[in-house]
């Protein structure tokens, strides 16, 4: 279980994290508290959640990048969701999520810029 | 009164063949010019030409003169009977496909009774009970057959409906391009659950091939908005902005922003213009263009 981890990348003050794999709920988890320990370590000011290889979402999962979102805004992290797939966005709209206050980008570069604005005025 | 109806129903069941069908075999020829005469008198199938007329009752009399009658026509098991429905399937059907009204096609089968009725009156004039008798069975055989036809007329005029719904379906999903990063989706027609789920993801699945950020969705051409209507409109903003693309709703006429209001629907932050135009000027300056004019007398051309 240890080793079911996703890494989480550190670009100067954002962190990257890329899902690859079909979510479950342990994973998922264990992907939150690390995230926290993370934006908590490099004092983060942005998390770029690239979630393109994810075909896959339930409800849990669904609540789970709104947690993820709402948890990175506590820490003073802005959250960008970027490359979900035409079927995620509609399953989640069937299941009512319409992640408020998650900033979405179409891919990782788009992503990055929309992060870049904070992190220059903070910096 | 009660009494007696059952009797003359049960009666069929005794005599395996009915005398009008004997007779309808005997002067088949007769009753089936009068028949044609009748249909070309009531003036309803002009359309047709004496002579198919002709050839189809022929047939038509072949079928309904032949099975036994212990089964209704209108029981589906029934084998004997199997040949008759066919054929009436069929005239029917294309009758409704060819446009004719419901009673233009029942008429194929109820302008039988004059002169099947005036047929057996001849022949049977001095018996009055047996007349009566034969009547009724005849009446409630050409009722079977009469409401027989227009079930299959209504089934014909369904699948043309079907048929249409399931091409304007197909036409009416045009995702177009109206310049780099900014798609445009012009939408025609009433907005059903099955329509906005085909829209949506014909919309999201061209964002991710072009990558787009901006969609506009024009509803000019849909005729009435409901709040179903308006919640597959924002069931579309939202997927869209997930995708991480914006959505501007264009085309709202003035009697659909009233509704909108009146229906309480909340359209919440999303962007709303009144034409296409305004909607891509939105566009264009949200990803830092703008249109301008070019001096007349310069021969450069205007880029993007």
């Amino acid at each position: 279980m240890t080793a079911d981890r996703i890494p989480i990348l550190r670009m100067g003050r954002s962190l990257l994290v890329t899902i690859q794999v079909d979510m479950h709920d342990q994973l998922a988890m264990t992907l939150q508290n690390d995230l926290a320990e993370a934006i908590g370590k490099h004092n983060a000011r942005g998390v770029l959640l690239d979630i393109s290889g994810l075909e896959i979402v339930d409800s849990f999962i669904g609540r789970m990048l709104a947690n993820t979102a709402a948890m990175s805004r506590v820490l003073d992290a802005e959250t960008v969701v970027v490359g979900m797939q035409p079927a995620v966005a509609i399953t989640l709209v069937e299941l009512g999520l319409s992640l408020p206050g998650v900033h979405m980008a179409l891919d990782i570069e788009r992503g990055l810029a929309l992060l870049q604005r904070p992190v220059e005025i903070l910096a | 009164m009660t009494a007696v109806v059952p009797n003359i129903a049960q009666a069929p069941m005794a005599k395996p063949r009915s005398e009008f069908r004997r007779l309808l075999i005997e002067r088949r020829s007769e009753v089936l010019s009068a028949w044609v005469k009748e249909q070309l008198r009531e003036g309803r199938s002009e359309s047709l030409p004496a002579d198919e007329l002709r050839a189809q009752g022929d047939e038509f009399i072949g079928l309904i003169a032949e099975p036994e009658e212990t089964d209704s026509i209108l029981d589906h098991g029934s084998e004997g009977w199997a040949p008759a429905r066919a054929f009436l399937a069929d005239l029917s059907r294309s009758r409704a496909q060819q446009g004719f009204s419901p009673s233009e096609t029942a008429s194929f089968v109820l302008a039988f009774k004059r002169p099947l009725f005036a047929m057996m009156r001849a022949a049977l004039a001095d018996d009055a009970v047996q007349l009566g008798e034969e009547i009724w069975r005849a009446t409630e055989l050409l009722d079977q057959l009469g409401l027989l036809t227009m079930e299959e007329y209504q089934r014909g005029r369904e699948e043309v409906i079907r048929r249409q719904q399931e091409e304007m379906l197909e036409l009416s999903t045009p995702v177009v391009t109206l310049w780099d990063g900014v798609l445009a989706l012009p939408m025609i027609g009433t907005l059903d659950s099955a329509r906005t789920q085909i829209v949506m993801e014909t919309l999201l699945q061209r964002i991710v091939e072009t990558g787009a950020g901006i969609a506009i969705i024009d509803i000019t051409g849909v005729p009435t908005v409901d709040t179903m209507t308006a919640q597959h409109l924002l069931k579309t903003v939202t997927a869209t902005r997930l995708m991480g693309a914006e959505c501007i709703i264009s085309g709202i006429r003035p009697q659909i922003a009233q509704t909108i209001v009146h229906l309480g629907v909340d359209l919440g932050d999303v962007t709303t213009k009144a034409t296409l135009a305004d909607a891509f000027r939105v566009a264009l300056a949200r990803s830092g263009r703008m249109v301008t004019t070019v001096p007349a007398s310069g021969t450069q051309r205007r880029d993007s």
